[in-house]
Formats: C-alpha cells, sequence, structure tokens
C-alpha cells in the first residue's frame, strides 16, 4: 500500500506537518489492554456503584425493568453499527422504526407530529422554548418552578445569549401543583411559551387544561415537559399543549449514571415545520412501494446554516429504538397496567409517610421529615443496604426538610415496609 | 466486476400497527404485592385516560420478527465498509457494550450517594484525563450529548469568557469549508457568523483571516484536518493571528482521528474544542446516535466549564458544584456515561501506542484510495490527504452522472455511499473516509467498484442514474415526503399490501 | 422566455406593476430551474410592510433553501393561497399561475431601477 502510495514509511504519511505541531513525546496512556483486563476492570467499578442496593430515587430518572428483547434488538449490528439514514434505500430499517416511533409518541402525548428524538427531556425544553419563540415572534418565556430544576438549568445556559429572558413563576404550598396566581402575573403580551411540567418534579399532576387557557389567553403557547413517561400510560395526555417534550427514559433505558437517554419533541401538526431536528416521512420509491425518508432537511443546520431551526445534528436513534421495542412489548394493555402498577406501589409506600402536598400524584412524592434531616433518614436507609430518596433542599431552599421519593414496579413491598419504618422510628425518636 | 454480493433479503414487514390485534401482549409483569388502587380515584377522573388509540398489541415472537426483518433493511458497518468522510465510521468493538451494560454501571442512578457511586466517577475522572492527554488541553467536560451540543457548549464558554474580560464581542469567523453546526451553534450563542473563503489548496486563506479578525472577533471555528481531510499548515500563525486580537481559537475535532498521537491541538494555538466520541473513539453512531460531544479546554477557559465538576477529595472523588464563573449547566446530570464507558474501554484496549497505530492506518487508507481513484476521479485540491480525501464529479457530470448517481450506484456494489456534495467548497463533492478498520482487500473491493462506476458513467450512464438496481427499496421520492409531510402513521392509511 | 411586461432583479425575482399602485411578485423561471423541485414556499402574510432588497420569504426544494427578496417596498395586500397546498405549480407555471404575493407600492418609481426582461434574459444568459 505505501508502494502504491509513493511513500517509504508510515510516518512519511504526515511528514508534511509543520514540525512544530508534531507531538514530541509519546501519548502517556497506558499500553493496550486486553479484553479480559478490560472486562475486570468495568466490573471491579460497577462493584462499587451500589448495583444490588433498593432504590428510591426517581428525581428525573427512573428504574423500571427493561424486557431482555430490548437489548437483543439494539444489539443487532444493523441497528447498531448504522449511521443517521441519508441513504433512504438502504437504511428502511432505521427509518422504518423511526416512523414507528413518531406515531406512537403522537398516540401517547396527543399530540399530532413528534420527531425522530432529541438529546435528552433536559435539552428538548430549551429547544421547544425557542420553537415557540419562532412561532409567537415573541421572546419571554415563563417557566414553572415545578420544572425539574436542572432542566431549568439547561433551559438558562441555552437560552442566555439569544434574547429570550426566562421568568418563574411557583407552585401552590399547599398542593405542590400550579400557583394560578403566580402563573397569571408572569404572563403577558410578550410571552412566547408557558413551561410546565406533569407529573411536575415534586411528583403532582398539573392542571394542564388551566394552565393552557391561561397561556392561550394571552397569546402564548403552552409546553408541557414530562419526566415520566410511564405516567402516560395512564394519564390523560396534555392534549391542550402547543408542544410537548420529556424523557424516555422510563421506556427500557437504563438509568446509567444518567444517560445516553432520549427526549421527544411533538407539537400541533400546524408547527411541523418549526420542529427542530430529524424527521422521517413517508414517500413511495420509483417502483411504487411504500418508503421513509429523512424529511423537511430545509430546517436543519447542514442546509440552512447560521438560519437553521437549531444546530442539532444528531438525533438518539439507538435510543429511540430501545423506546420502540419496549412499546411495541408492553403495547395497549401493557403500558396502561404498567403505570397502574407504578400508581398502586407509590400510593401504598405514600400512606404510611407525611405527605408534604396535597395534590394527585403518579409514582413519586414528596414526604416531611418530620423536624429530621433527610439526610439522616438516607443514612438510616443506607445502613439497611436501601437507597433513600432525594433530599429537596439543594435545590428548593423552603423544602429543606423534605426528600422526594419514588416507587416503581421494581419496588418490593418489604424494602417499602422497611423504609416507613425507618420514617416511624425517626418519628418516635423527636 | 461487482464482486461484493449485491442481493438483499427482501421480506416484507409491515408496520406494528397494521399487525396489531387486540389482547395481543408481549409482557409480563410482576405480582403485585400491594393493594391496587383505583386510577380515576387517586388521580381525578379528569386526568386518566382511556386507551390509547390505535397503539400497538402484539406478541413477543412478531416483535422479535418485526425488528428483526426490518434490520435486514439496512447497511451497517458490520456489513462492510462505511466510507462517510467526517463521520469516522469505524469499527464498534463488542466489548464496549458488554462492559457499558455491567449492572453497577447501567442501573447506577445520578443522585444516588457518592460513596456508592465511585466506580462511576473513576471511569469519568480516567477519561477526563486521557482526553487531555490526547488533545493536549488542560480540562476536559463530559456533560455535552453530541458533537453539535460540544460545540455549543464551547462556544459559550468562549463568550464567557470574553464577558468576564468586559466585552463578549460580536462575530465568529468560519471558514467556508465548515460543517453546517458550527454557523448554527455560533448563531445560538448570540454571535454574528463571518464566512472566511478556502484558498485553491482548500486551506484558510490567511490574508482574508487577518483583514477579518478585529476586536469584534470573539473566536474562530476551525477544523483541523478541514472537511478537505487537508491539514492546516499555517494553523499555528492562524492562531497567532487570532490571539494577537484576543479572540480564541476554537477547534471541531469531528476529524480528530487523523491526529491521534501525532499531533496534539494544545500545542498548535487551540484554545477550546470538542471531541466526538462516537467517531474517534468508537462508540457505535447507533442510526444516529446517542453521541458524545467532550469539550476540552486551555486552563483560562476551565473556571466557565459546566458545572458539576469532578474533584479529588482526600480519598474519594466529589462533584464540585461551587463553581461561581460556570456557563451553568448544558445538559441534566453528568454526561452520556454509558457513551463515556464505551469510549474508555476503547482507549484501554488501545493503550497511547495503539491509538497512534490507528491513526497511522486511517491515514494510509485514505491516502490509498486517493492514489488509486486519482485517475478516475478529479481531485481538486493539490494538498496533502490525512484521514479522508475529497473527490469531484467533474469528470462524471460530462456525462450527466453526477455525485449522488454514483453514491447510489456504490450501494449496487455492496457499499454505503461516500458523504455526498459536502464539503459545499467542492462542487459535486465525493468526501471518502475509509478509517483504520478497514484492511487491503476490503479497500480494493471499494476501489474497483468506484472504477467500475467511473467506466459506466462514460459506457452506461442511465444504469448510474437509475440506480441502485438490487435494493429491497428503489430510489425514493423525497420531494413527494416534503411536499405533503407524512410523520406518523394512521388508522386507514396505506395498506401494507402497497410494501409488496 | 421573460415576458416584456415584467422587471427583473439579479436575485431572480419579477415585478409586474398593476396600475393600480400594487404590483405582482414572482420568481423566475431561471430561479425555479435551479432550485429543482419546490417543496414549499414560506411567504410573508397579508399586512406585512417589505422593502425594496430585504428578505421577504423563502422557496425551498429538498435540500436547498432560497430567500426571496422584495423587489419593491411596499405593504403586502394579498398572497398566493394556492402556493401552501401545491408548490409544485412554482415549477410549472412560475411566470403566472404561481405568482407569490401583491404589493401596494409604497415607491412605485423602484421598479424603473430593476432589469428589463432583456437585460435580464442576457444576465442570467451570462452567468
Amino acid at each position: 500500500m505505501l508502494t502504491a502510495i509513493g511513500a517509504r514509511s508510515l510516518e512519511d504519511l504526515y511528514s508534511h506537518l509543520p514540525a512544530e505541531v508534531l507531538q514530541r513525546s509519546p501519548l502517556a496512556i497506558a499500553p493496550g489492554k486486553s479484553e479480559y483486563d478490560i472486562v475486570d476492570y468495568f466490573r471491579a467499578r460497577g462493584a462499587e456503584c451500589g448495583a444490588d442496593y433498593p432504590s428510591f430515587l426517581g428525581a428525573g430518572v427512573y428504574r423500571h425493568y427493561r424486557p431482555v428483547l430490548v437489548d437483543t434488538v439494539v444489539s443487532r449490528g444493523e441497528f447498531l453499527t448504522s449511521y443517521t439514514p441519508y441513504q433512504a434505500e438502504i437504511a428502511q430499517g432505521t427509518l422504518t422504526t423511526i416512523f414507528e416511533f413518531q406515531t406512537m409518541i403522537c398516540q401517547l402525548t396527543g399530540m399530532e407530529a413528534a420527531n425522530a428524538s432529541m438529546y435528552d427531556g433536559s435539552t428538548a425544553v430549551p429547544e421547544a422554548a425557542m420553537m415557540a419563540a419562532r412561532i409567537t415572534g415573541r421572546d419571554h418565556i415563563a417557566v414553572s418552578g415545578a420544572l425539574h430544576p436542572e432542566y431549568r438549568q439547561v433551559l438558562e445556559t441555552s437560552v442566555r445569549n439569544q434574547g429570550l429572558p426566562v421568568t418563574g413563576f411557583g407552585y401552590d404550598e399547599a398542593t405542590g401543583g400550579l400557583d394560578v396566581e403566580s402563573l397569571e402575573r408572569a404572563v403577558d403580551g410578550r410571552t412566547a411559551a408557558v413551561i410546565i411540567q406533569s407529573p411536575n418534579f415534586l411528583g403532582v399532576v398539573e392542571n394542564i387544561k388551566q394552565a393552557a387557557e391561561i397561556a392561550h389567553r394571552a397569546g402564548a403557547l403552552l409546553i408541557v415537559a414530562f419526566t415520566e413517561a410511564v405516567s402516560l400510560g395512564l394519564l390523560e395526555p396534555p392534549r391542550e399543549a402547543d408542544i410537548v417534550c420529556g424523557e424516555l427514559q422510563s421506556f427500557a433505558i437504563s438509568p446509567s449514571y444518567g444517560g445516553p437517554f432520549a427526549g421527544i419533541m411533538a407539537c400541533k401538526e400546524k408547527f411541523l415545520r418549526q420542529m427542530p431536528g430529524r424527521i422521517v416521512g413517508q414517500t413511495k420509491d420509483v417502483d411504487g412501494r411504500r418508503a421513509f425518508c429523512l424529511t423537511l432537511a430545509t430546517r436543519e443546520q447542514h442546509i440552512r446554516r447560521e438560519k437553521a431551526t437549531s444546530n442539532i445534528c444528531t438525533n438518539q436513534a439507538l435510543i429511540a429504538l430501545m423506546a420502540t421495542v419496549f412499546l411495541s412489548l408492553y403495547g395497549k394493555q401493557g403500558l396502561r397496567e404498567l403505570a397502574a402498577q407504578n400508581l398502586s406501589k407509590a400510593h401504598y409506600l405514600a400512606a404510611g409517610l407525611p405527605l408534604r402536598f396535597s395534590g394527585p400524584f403518579f409514582n413519586e412524592f414528596v414526604v416531611s421529615a418530620n423536624g429530621r434531616r433527610p439526610e439522616d433518614i438516607n443514612r438510616e436507609l443506607l445502613e439497611r443496604g436501601i437507597i433513600g430518596g432525594l433530599p429537596l433542599g439543594r435545590f428548593y431552599p423552603e423544602l429543606e426538610g423534605s426528600m422526594l421519593l419514588c416507587a416503581t414496579e421494581m419496588s418490593r413491598r418489604q424494602h417499602m415496609d422497611a423504609v416507613t419504618a425507618v420514617f416511624a422510628a425517626q418519628e418516635a425518636l423527636a | 466486476m461487482i464482486r461484493k454480493v449485491r442481493s438483499h433479503i427482501t421480506q416484507n414487514e409491515p408496520l406494528l400497527f397494521e399487525t396489531s390485534s387486540p389482547g395481543k401482549i408481549g409482557y409480563q409483569l410482576p405480582e403485585l404485592d400491594v393493594p391496587a388502587v383505583d386510577p380515576a380515584a387517586v388521580l381525578g377522573k379528569e386526568n386518566t385516560r382511556g386507551e390509547i388509540e390505535d397503539f400497538p398489541e402484539i406478541s413477543e415472537v412478531e416483535a422479535i420478527r418485526h425488528f428483526t426483518r426490518l434490520s435486514t433493511y439496512n447497511y451497517a458497518i458490520d456489513l462492510g465498509l462505511y466510507p462517510l468522510g467526517s463521520c469516522t465510521m469505524k469499527y464498534n468493538p463488542r466489548v464496549n457494550e458488554a462492559v457499558a451494560r455491567i449492572d453497577g454501571l447501567a442501573w447506577a442512578h445520578p443522585y444516588q450517594p457518592e460513596s456508592l457511586s465511585q466506580g462511576a466517577l473513576e471511569i469519568m475522572a480516567t477519561l477526563e484525563a486521557a482526553l487531555a492527554e490526547i488533545t493536549g488541553m488542560d480540562a476536559v467536560t463530559l456533560q455535552p450529548a453530541a458533537g453539535a451540543h460540544g460545540e455549543f457548549t464551547g462556544i459559550q464558554l468562549v463568550r464567557a469568557l470574553h464577558q468576564a474580560r468586559g466585552n463578549a464581542r460580536k462575530k465568529v469567523l468560519i471558514p467556508d469549508s465548515a460543517h453546517g453546526t458550527n454557523p448554527a451553534t455560533a448563531r445560538m450563542a448570540g454571535y454574528e457568523v463571518e464566512n472566511i473563503p478556502s484558498n485553491e489548496r482548500g486551506m484558510i486563506d490567511i490574508e482574508a483571516l487577518d483583514r477579518l479578525c478585529t476586536e469584534d472577533t470573539a473566536a474562530l471555528m476551525i477544523t483541523n484536518p478541514n472537511t478537505v481531510g487537508v491539514f492546516e499548515e499555517n494553523i499555528t500563525r492562524i492562531a497567532e493571528i487570532l490571539h494577537a486580537k484576543g479572540a480564541m481559537v476554537y477547534m471541531d475535532g469531528a476529524n480528530m482521528n487523523a491526529l491521534v498521537g501525532i499531533a496534539r491541538p494544545g500545542d498548535f494555538g487551540v484554545d477550546v474544542m470538542h471531541l466526538n466520541l462516537h467517531k474517534t473513539f468508537s462508540t457505535p453512531h447507533g442510526g444516529g446516535g446517542p453521541g458524545s460531544g467532550a469539550v476540552a479546554v486551555k486552563s483560562h477557559l476551565e473556571p466557565f466549564l459546566p458545572t458539576p465538576r469532578l474533584r479529588r477529595a482526600e480519598n474519594a472523588w466529589t462533584w464540585d458544584y461551587d463553581r461561581p464563573s460556570s456557563i451553568g449547566k448544558v445538559r441534566a446530570f453528568y454526561g452520556n456515561f454509558g457513551v463515556l464507558v464505551r469510549a474508555l474501554a476503547y482507549i484501554m484496549a488501545h493503550g497511547g501506542a495503539g491509538l497512534r497505530n490507528a491513526t497511522m492506518d486511517a491515514l494510509l487508507n485514505a491516502n490509498y484510495i486517493r492514489a488509486k481513484l486519482e485517475p478516475h476521479f478529479e481531485h481538486p485540491h493539490r494538498a496533502p490527504t490525512m484521514h479522508e480525501c475529497v473527490f469531484s464529479d467533474e469528470i462524471q457530470a460530462r456525462h450527466g452522472v453526477r455525485t449522488g448517481d454514483i453514491a447510489k450506484r456504490l450501494i449496487d456494489y455492496g457499499f454505503h455511499p461516500y458523504t455526498v456534495s459536502f464539503p459545499l467548497i467542492v462542487h459535486g463533492a465525493m468526501m471518502i473516509e475509509p478509517t483504520e478498520t478497514e484492511g487491503k482487500r476490503e479497500l480494493d473491493l471499494f476501489i474497483d467498484a468506484m472504477i467500475s462506476i467511473a467506466a459506466e458513467a462514460v459506457e452506461n450512464p442511465e444504469l448510474v442514474l437509475k440506480a441502485p438496481h438490487s435494493t429491497r427499496t428503489s430510489r425514493v421520492d423525497e420531494v413527494m415526503a416534503a411536499r405533503k409531510p407524512i410523520v406518523r402513521w394512521k388508522p386507514g392509511a396505506e395498506a401494507p399490501g402497497a410494501n409488496d | 422566455m421573460y415576458p416584456a411586461d415584467f422587471h427583473y432583479t439579479k436575485e431572480h425575482e419579477w415585478v409586474r406593476a398593476a396600475g393600480d399602485g400594487t404590483a405582482t411578485v414572482g420568481i423566475t423561471f431561471h430561479a425555479q430551474k435551479e432550485l429543482g423541485d419546490i417543496v414549499y414556499v414560506d411567504l410573508p402574510k397579508t399586512g406585512t410592510a417589505v422593502q425594496a432588497g430585504k428578505t421577504m420569504g423563502s422557496v425551498e426544494s429538498v435540500k436547498a433553501v432560497s430567500d426571496v427578496y422584495a423587489p419593491v417596498s411596499g405593504e403586502v395586500v394579498e398572497i398566493n393561497e394556492m402556493l401552501a397546498q401545491a408548490p409544485e405549480k412554482l415549477n410549472e407555471d412560475p411566470h403566472g399561475e404561481a405568482w407569490l404575493v401583491k404589493i401596494r407600492l409604497s415607491a412605485p418609481e423602484e421598479i424603473q431601477k430593476l432589469l428589463s426582461a432583456e437585460d435580464y434574459q442576457s444576465y442570467v444568459g451570462a452567468e
């Protein structure tokens, strides 16, 4: 090969680089390891991460059982090792599954169009906000204090330099749901979008109709976000929203210390051309057979460059495929039953604990530690081999003495009873 | 001449919704060990949905057949050379998949106690250090979810630095050969975009740069090697021009596979860059994600990195949120951890010397393809090739055959096409990146295919223009898809028979 | 090819004065040919004030977007609704049925500064 090129050595291939840019010393990275050594290293790291602990953490990342078939499908090299389906003739596999994905996202959310997925739930929120600003020609964003605090931080980082001021509105101290007066004060004729989350970060199911009415009365769009996708199996979808975005992690995607996940973005049909990200459409091939291809690409950065709807390039195809396989296995009946199990478990756990809010909740809720530090309760649980809830003080100073607990179909009764017992013991001490 | 297998499996497969029948299920839930609650009672009737209309109902066997059949409609690296320029479609080692699925790593919750997360934190810290060493930079954040997201993070860092110095500045300079994400990113960070022309060697026009770079310039976004596969030989001079005006050099690391182990951006004046772990470090593309867009910076940009940062405290790793100058968060939690695990496994398998060998093999393969195809296709830039080569369709266009047609004909020869019509500065571009994955045999098959198509373009252009001929799906009508967008299935829509 | 009673811009728009203070605007045969199959047309809303030389909309093919510049200044009084449903008409009849907008002219003299059919023909011929 070197002869064909007219080079004498491999080093010749970069000898044209200016001498001052060439690396002088070899990379200080240990010599290559065998497969066994690599597996051994990561097993040891995994063993340091509490794999066998039952956990009551939710807060945007949920423990749901992952049917084996999900990994079977996504491990197929044809899905795993292919690129973005630009060449439709040899990518119908990926394109068809994305079309199915988009359809199921519409069915679940009550929206009319969905894209091929976003990076995750947190990054989908600013994309939805920018989309609303383009549609309305307005520039103010009103965001709920009960939106996942990390999502809110991502929103602020993302729109900071785009002239889209973000104002917050609060949650109701008693119910944990929307504070209607606070929302009404936050919305005016400049508001492009109102952003709420349901169930919200405090676990409470929001009154979407009411939020929509307030947003729409002011000529703003309503964006509804979600972090717990399984709730869509049971909860009335946010049909009154204009844009829905959220996190799919609950659909058979490993918690994986926070990623990779996949976000969704769905909207009313009339906003389709303002949506960011990849979109798959149905068409025909020259022989008249049904076929699918990436479409409406003129919205995207590789064509419109600095005038694109977003700089987003990739979607999360393989993660979206996990969700697609998961949804096809659970289907109409299973998703509802799964959601109902989550509901039952969470209400069983909540029954023995001091709830902080009165609003309806799905599978997570806030409890007061009754004058104790939630961290102390967690420490006690940890001694019993259980990971407790998320102390809320780091995000909500006013909820310093509270924690967010989550139960799913993977939560066993005996562990829930242990949590209740630790709380009860604390009460007795107090 | 066609030496690779061309036939594709042609089983038909309807959509999930079309094979559904009421009552079929593909799941089992554990028995409920607590009393069942009535959803309408605890959630309120108004909050409880009826059945999800038209949602699929299929069995487990139907599910696996459905997805397996669909998978056979895809081309993949596992099937052969995937020479998409700028995409670095290299082999995805399966050990990486296995280790990412180790229980403790796959089931780690981002909010679980740090004392129970040390393994995850150790992996991230080790990867940060390795990427800093490879790039010659001082600090790395693993938070960005993808390349474009890394770009956005990087430019936000630049903006934060300028702001801290009292003036955020107005514009970002971008060569006309750049990826579309660069200008889109600069715009999202609130900057105006100014294009810099390329010279006849495909490199940045230094005089134009010198003229355009002012005190208003926040940064130059440069890809090196650039999108024509050429190393910017004046890179140190370019960095001097930017730095003299107080501006930053941002490097798009899309083409880092050409440099690992032989040159480090941190040594040639780059202030901030992103890496595509799904390109250079072999994490699978998965049909378009997930990726990871780690960002590496020099120390003057370190205070602005996203929160939280990993910090070594006594004998353990901890997350440091006390970062007053930080731009904030660009993504919830800490990044695409599962992708990071795979990237580290790749680096460990290669080691320092192995990484350098991989780079040299990538250069060798690209130069071999260039040498073999140069007699048959126009190669517009004379400059030496690094990891990818860019031809133009000029010779074939005389017969009415364009880059897009040659690409479709390559499919008949059993290959995925190269990158079509990019970069924009080459008319009718054919951008070929073989990566180090390929051996001579596969490269020769590809070269034979290209030479054969060049002959067909002269002798039988119709054959090329109507390609592909051997695929299950013939040329797809993208115009129809865009004029009347159908982006979801609806009941009563086209019967599956249309697939026959 | 290019009607003699139209005026043209170097950005490939045409304008035809109606004689009542309004003018019809479209894109030229050459413009649609360069773009290829047109899939979408983005037009300003009725009532929008447009300024000569400034973007007023765009025309899209599958893989390209082309801005449409207002050839004359004024207020958009009518848009061609048909194009939303049938963008392909722009390929079929760009100088007739597939006009884009009608503008009430605020500076009618601007039209005279534009290219004549003959000038435009030689401009695109020389491209």
